[in-house]
C-alpha cells in the first residue's frame, strides 16, 4: 500500500510537468485550431534562455520573469512572422510549418549551448517535503505552480475583458470581428501565451531531466497524450489529464514487470491511440459536431 | 473552436492535385529513366551507394506521397513503417538466411499489413490528430525495438548487421553497382504500380476522398475501406523502401529510425511537391543531399538549413518541385514559339 501511495504522489508530480505542457498545447489549439509540433522546443528553448541569463549572475526568479517576457514576446513574433501569413493554408502546409519550426529550434538551440546535458537549480531545494519522504519540496513546488497557473487561466478567461476576447476570437471568428473583436491579435496573444506557459513548464522540468536540446520529446508527448485525454477544447481537462497521465505512467512502470523506463513512449502512444479512438472529444472536451 | 464545424465549406487538408498532374509525360519519363541507368557508370562507389539511397528514400516519399496526396491523410511516422520494413529483412536474412531479394516481399507484405492495421485507428482521426497519432508511433518505435522481449531476433540497442549482396551469374560489376540496379529495377516497378493505382478506380476513390469526404461517401465510396488501404499500400511501400535500406547500409538499428527520419521524408515530400509523383526523387535528393551540404558549412546546423529551406518553399513554392517543372514547361513552350 505504501509503495502504492508512493507511486501515486510521484506520478502527481510528474504530471504536473504534462499538466503544463498540456496546457501550452490547449491555449495554442483554442486559439489556431492546430496543434503546435514545436511547442516542446519552444519550450526547452526559454528554459536554456533562462540558464543562460543565471549564468550571467542573474538570481533565479530575475531570470524566471526575465525569460517569461521574452517566451511571451517570442512566442507572438513568431506568429506574426511565420504562421499569420499560413492562416489560410492548408493543414498539411501548416503541420509542415510547425515541422519546420521544430527543426529549427532544436538545431539552433545545439549550436549556441551544445548538446552536453546540464544541471539546472530549483528555486524550492529538493529536501524531503513538510517532513514527508514522499515527495521532495521541488515536485511538491512544481505542483503548487501547476494549480496557480491554472487557476490565473481560470481568472484570466472567465473575468477580463481580454480573456473574453479571446474566447470569443476562438469559438466564433466571424462574429468576433462584427463586435470589433481584433481576432488576429488574439491568435498571436494565444502564441505568446502558449509560450510563456511552455516556458514555466521547461522551467519546472529541467531540474529533472536535466536541460538539453533535446529534452522535450518525451515530455511534448507526453503532453499531448494529457491534452488529448482531458479534452483539446479544455484547459481544466488539459490539467486533469495532466495528472491522470503522471499517475498511470508511474503505476504501470511500477505493476507491469517488463515495462521500465524503456516503455515510456509507446505507453504514452498507446494511450492517445485509446483515447482518440474511444472517446475522441477526451474527458472534458466538447464533441464536434459536424453540419454538412 | 466552434462545436459546430462547417464540413463542405472547411479547407481541405491537401489541396486537390487532378490525376493528370499527378505524373510525367512519356517522353520526360525516358529521359528521365535513361540517366538514371546511364548515372552510376561515370561514378565512384560511393557515389553509387549515394544514389542507391537516392531512389530507396524516393520509394519512401513516394509511399507518402500516395498516401498524402492521393488520400489526403497525413503521416509523421512514415519511419516506424520504413524500421518494420528494415528489421524484417535484416532478420530474415540473418535468423532465416534468405535470400535477400525474396525479403523485400515479404517486408512489403508485412508493412501493409502493419499500416492496415494502423489504419484501423487513425480512421476515426483526420487532419492534426492524424498527424499526431502518427507523430506518437514514430517517436516510440525506436524504444520498442530496443525492448528486452525481442532481443534475441532484432538484436537490441546494436542492431544487426547484414551481407551485402554479390552480383548474380557472375557478372563484372560491383557490389554498389549491382546493388543500384537491382534497386532501380524494384524503384520502376513500384513506380509503374503506384502511377496505375491512382489511374484505376481505388485511386480515383482515394482522390474523391481527399477532396470532400461526405462527397465521397454520399457516392457509394466505402470511406473506411480505401482510407485503411491506403495507409496499407503506403506503409507496403514504405516496407520494401526499408527493406532495400537495410541491405544498402548493411545494418539495422533503433537509432537509425527515429522520428528525424520520418521528418525528412515529409521533408521530401513537401519539397517534391504534394501528389506529383515524380517530385518524390526531387525531394529525396534534396533530404540526403542537402544535409550534407549543410553539414559542411557548420556541424549540427543541418536541421536549422532543413527548417529554413522548408519554410522557403512553403511561402515561395508551396506546390515544391512540381510548381517549379510546370514554370519550366511554359519557359520551353515559349520559347519553342518565338
Amino acid at each position: 500500500m505504501e509503495l502504492f501511495v508512493n507511486q501515486v504522489l510521484a506520478g502527481i508530480s510528474t504530471g504536473a510537468i504534462y499538466a503544463c505542457m498540456a496546457l501550452a498545447v490547449v491555449m495554442i489549439y483554442q486559439a489556431i485550431d492546430h496543434l503546435n509540433f514545436a511547442q516542446g522546443e519552444m519550450a526547452m528553448f526559454s528554459t536554456f534562455i533562462s540558464w543562460q541569463l543565471m549564468q550571467w549572475g542573474i538570481p533565479y526568479w530575475g531570470a524566471f520573469v526575465l525569460t517569461l517576457v521574452f517566451s511571451f514576446a517570442g512566442g507572438i513574433a513568431i506568429e506574426r512572422l511565420l504562421f499569420k501569413p499560413l492562416a489560410k493554408a492548408p493543414i498539411l502546409t501548416n503541420v509542415a510549418g510547425f515541422i519546420a519550426l521544430y527543426a529549427i529550434i532544436n538545431s539552433v538551440a545545439g549550436l549556441i549551448w551544445d548538446f552536453t546535458i546540464k544541471q539546472y537549480p530549483t528555486p524550492f531545494g529538493s529536501s524531503p517535503f513538510l517532513g514527508s519522504q514522499l515527495i521532495s519540496t521541488h515536485q511538491a513546488g512544481m505542483i503548487g505552480i501547476t494549480i496557480l497557473l491554472l487557476i490565473g487561466l481560470f481568472f484570466f478567461f472567465q473575468f477580463t475583458r481580454m480573456g473574453l476576447a479571446m474566447r470569443a476570437a476562438a469559438s466564433l471568428p466571424e462574429s468576433a470581428r462584427l463586435v470589433g473583436i481584433n481576432t488576429s491579435w488574439m491568435i498571436a496573444l494565444g502564441w505568446g501565451m502558449a509560450a510563456a506557459i511552455g516556458a514555466i513548464a521547461g522551467m519546472m522540468i529541467a531540474p529533472v531531466v536535466f536541460l538539453e536540446p533535446n529534452m522535450m520529446l518525451g515530455v511534448l508527448i507526453y503532453g499531448f497524450a494529457a491534452a488529448v485525454l482531458g479534452g483539446l477544447t479544455s484547459p481544466f481537462g488539459a490539467v486533469v489529464g495532466g495528472f491522470l497521465v503522471g499517475i498511470f505512467e508511474n503505476l504501470v512502470g511500477t505493476y507491469i514487470p517488463g515495462v521500465g523506463n524503456e516503455l515510456k513512449l509507446p505507453i504514452a502512444l498507446a494511450l492517445i491511440i485509446t483515447v482518440l479512438v474511444v472517446k475522441p472529444a477526451g474527458l472534458f472536451g466538447r464533441p464536434i459536431v459536424k453540419r454538412v | 473552436m466552434s462545436a459546430i464545424q462547417e464540413v463542405v465549406t472547411e479547407a481541405p487538408a491537401v489541396e486537390a492535385v487532378p490525376k493528370r498532374a499527378m505524373t510525367l509525360g512519356a517522353g520526360t519519363s525516358l529521359i528521365v529513366l535513361a540517366l538514371l541507368i546511364a548515372a552510376p557508370l561515370f561514378v565512384k562507389n560511393f557515389i553509387i551507394f549515394q544514389l542507391t539511397m537516392l531512389l530507396i528514400y524516393g520509394l519512401a516519399v513516394l509511399a507518402l506521397n500516395i498516401l498524402t496526396g492521393g488520400s489526403g491523410q497525413f503521416s509523421l511516422g512514415q519511419s516506424a513503417f520504413y524500421a518494420v520494413g528494415a528489421y524484417t529483412s535484416a532478420i530474415l536474412m540473418e535468423h532465416a538466411g534468405m535470400n535477400y531479394a525474396l525479403t523485400l516481399p515479404i517486408a512489403g507484405v508485412i508493412c501493409f499489413g502493419f499500416g492496415f492495421l494502423f489504419g484501423q485507428p487513425a480512421l476515426r482521426l483526420s487532419g492534426v490528430y492524424l498527424a499526431l497519432a502518427t507523430f506518437a508511433l514514430a517517436t516510440a518505435m525506436p524504444q520498442l525495438l530496443k525492448l528486452g522481449y525481442f532481443e534475441y531476433w532484432t538484436g537490441g540497442v546494436q542492431g544487426l548487421v547484414v551481407d551485402k549482396p554479390d552480383a548474380p551469374l557472375g557478372l563484372p560489376i560491383s557490389q554498389d553497382m549491382w546493388l543500384y540496379y537491382f534497386t532501380l529495377a524494384v524503384t520502376i516497378a513500384i513506380y509503374i504500380f503506384s502511377v496505375n493505382l491512382l489511374r484505376s478506380r481505388s485511386g480515383r476513390a482515394f482522390m474523391a476522398i481527399r477532396d470532400n469526404e461526405i462527397a465521397a461517401s454520399a457516392m457509394g465510396i466505402d470511406v473506411a475501406l480505401y482510407k485503411t488501404l491506403a495507409f496499407g499500400v503506403s506503409a507496403g511501400i514504405t516496407g520494401v523502401a526499408g527493406g532495400l535500406g537495410a541491405i544498402a547500409v548493411q545494418f539495422v538499428a533503433p537509432d537509425g529510425y527515429t522520428i528525424q527520419l520520418a521528418i525528412s521524408l515529409f521533408l521530401g515530400m513537401v519539397v517534391g511537391g504534394v501528389g506529383w509523383l515524380p517530385g518524390s526523387i526531387v525531394g529525396s535528393a534534396f533530404i540526403i543531399f542537402v544535409p550534407n551540404i549543410a553539414e559542411g558549412i557548420s556541424k549540427g546546423l543541418s536541421g536549422a538549413v532543413f527548417g529554413v529551406l522548408l519554410f522557403f518553399v512553403i511561402f515561395l513554392v508551396p506546390h515544391g518541385a512540381r510548381q517549379v517543372a510546370m514554370v519550366a514547361q511554359q519557359l520551353v513552350g515559349k520559347f519553342k514559339k518565338n
